[in-house]
């Protein structure tokens, strides 16, 4: 027995929940587990198993078809690429031009109209965040025709609203009492935006951009598979012609652009705050 | 005290002055207050009387809801932006946490002081006049941080934040000092430095000042005058030495105050003028434990 104080009062009971919460939370496990075994039931019902067992052999199939990569058909590739490349960095910056200013009007500390203004960038960010940009370019492609133009359009307006989103909760996040005292100053509203808002939000505003330009060239990669421009033109019709060794050494370079990207982001969020 | 029926004297006028939240506390009722030139006014009372929400109402950062602030004769109440700004620009105010903006240097921030007085395009290129540049670099001098100039404000103590936090305040050559709780967020040896420099700034500048402040010992030591507000009205207006056990009952409520005026009555009469930085800070602390 542990020695407790003696306060002459009977010890408590202490319990973390009521009888019926305890219900209620093994009851939720219960719907999780019964809805996962349902879900697995249906999904095995929709396979073909035979399919699924051979999978290890047509995997290592595919791979030996892939190996070696034809290194030579790079030299085809570096055009793409420089296109993919060029087509999220343009795209992540005609986002952002348009991202931070909407952004500020949708923040609710910084849009000149709570009531008109606001839902309206709040749309702009929805609207622009809803669909992919995949869906944007196969769109674009329809209206401005094939090519890299349509992928940056494309890569730019689905960037919108994720700059847009971020930002603005950044900026309804920022310390007050820094806008305060610059109105305190007699500073002009333009004047508290941008000696007291911004300050706040700049680490912010280059991390997003680094970050969405990470994203952007990972989605540049996929575009050209609906005839957007960039270097998933060559991936489909090496997919297509059964060409795994140029498969291979397309995904190899991408993966390659992916890390030098990544590595470069790390760098400047590094660099700011 | 000064003849306080010569209306010129007056830089600054609160009458009926009343704040409602729209939550619906009423944060001042009817609060009357005047100002001298020249005068420093502590403003003590418990947290939540109402004296941020009236030095607030003096630059208009939060609208009261009836009542009339004049500044200088000039009614503060009711202007337009434009003129609000500008009315702004003669008041500077200094916080608890000091509002600096974190991440601008401090020639930044104590430039940041002539705003008001500066067109957009040119603040933001930093192309203030010569003037202007010459003044904070003097002030920054004056107060002990001629070198911190191109230091980010970040990278300041507690007591050097508040100094640039003063020197903002400054550049915009006030009439009048708004200070919130400037020392609350330092400690007792920094709390006096900067009661001292704000008060030898007022003095050689014949700057006006309220300072919000829970200390009653520093309000008692630093101040010409005391107003002690409770539940949004005045209940105590006078000089240092009269607060007594009776008056800080009806300003906090009732509690033992010997110790708190045992204290602030030796430092009142050894060190009332803050040039005359006599007693070792040891010694005071000494009672305030």
């Amino acid at each position: 027995m542990p020695s407790l104080p003696s306060s002459g009062v009977e010890a408590s009971i202490w319990r973390r929940r009521s009888v019926k919460g305890d219900l209620l939370a093994w009851g939720a496990w219960l719907v999780v587990v019964l809805a996962t075994m349902l879900s697995f039931r249906t999904i095995s019902d929709a396979t073909i198993w035979d399919f699924v067992w051979d999978a290890p052999t047509q995997g290592a199939d595919l791979l030996a078809r892939a190996v070696p990569p034809r290194w030579e058909y790079a030299g085809v590739l570096w055009k793409p690429l420089w296109d993919t490349v060029n087509m999220a960095s343009l795209g992540t910056l005609v986002a952002m031009a348009l991202g931070v200013p909407v952004a500020v009007l949708a923040a609710r500390n910084t849009t000149p109209s709570v009531t008109l203004v606001r839902p309206l960038a709040l749309l702009v960010i929805v609207a622009s965040r809803s669909i992919n940009s995949l869906i944007w370019a196969l769109l674009l492609v329809v209206i401005i025709g094939p090519g890299p133009l349509a992928g940056t359009i494309a890569i730019a307006l689905r960037s919108v609203g994720f700059v847009g989103k971020l930002l603005y909760e950044a900026i309804e996040e920022i310390d007050r009492a820094q806008v305060e005292a610059t109105e305190a100053t007699g500073a002009s509203p333009a004047q508290v935006l941008a000696w007291s808002i911004a300050p706040q939000v700049a680490p912010t505003i280059a991390g997003i951009g680094v970050f969405r330009w990470d994203i952007n060239i990972r989605e540049a990669t996929v575009l050209g598979l609906v005839g957007a421009g960039g270097i998933g033109l060559q991936l489909e019709a090496s997919v297509a012609t059964l060409a795994w060794p140029q498969v291979s050494v397309i995904l190899l370079l991408i993966l390659a652009t992916v890390i030098v990207s990544e590595w470069v982001s790390a760098q400047v969020r590094r660099a700011i705050t | 005290m000064s003849d306080r029926s010569l209306d010129r004297l007056a830089v600054l006028e609160v009458a009926r002055l009343s704040k409602r939240y729209p939550t619906g506390d009423l944060a001042l009722r009817e609060v009357d207050l005047r100002v001298d030139r020249g005068e420093v006014v502590a403003l003590i009372g418990p947290s939540g009387a109402g004296k941020s929400t009236l030095i607030r109402c003096v630059n208009q950062l939060v609208q009261p809801t009836s009542g009339v602030v004049r500044l200088d004769g000039t009614e503060v109440t009711g202007l337009g932006s434009r003129a609000l700004r500008r009315a702004r620009r003669r008041m500077g105010m200094i916080f608890q946490e000091y509002a600096l903006i974190e991440r601008l240097t401090v020639m930044e921030n104590a430039l940041s002081g002539r705003l008001g007085y500066v067109g957009f395009w040119r603040s933001w290129f930093r192309r203030f006049p010569m003037s202007d540049v010459a003044e904070a670099f003097a002030l920054l001098d004056r107060v002990g941080l001629a070198d911190m100039a191109n230091k980010r404000a970040d990278a300041l103590s507690g007591g050097q934040r508040q100094r640039v936090g003063i020197v903002r305040a400054l550049m915009q050559r006030p009439e009048l000092l708004l200070v919130d709780e400037p020392t609350a967020s330092l400690d007792p040896k920094t709390s006096r430095q900067i009661m001292r420099l704000i008060l030898e700034l007022c003095a050689e500048r014949g700057l006006a000042a309220i300072i919000n402040i829970h200390d009653v010992a520093l309000a008692r030591q630093f101040a010409m005058r005391i107003v002690g507000l409770r539940s949004g009205a005045i209940v105590f207006d006078g000089a240092p030495g009269s607060l007594d056990a009776a008056a800080l009952t009806s300003i906090y409520g009732v509690e033992d105050w010997s110790a708190t005026l045992g204290q602030g009555a030796k430092d009142a009469k050894e060190d009332r003028s803050p040039q005359r930085g006599t007693l070792p800070d040891v010694e005071r602390l000494a009672g305030l434990a």
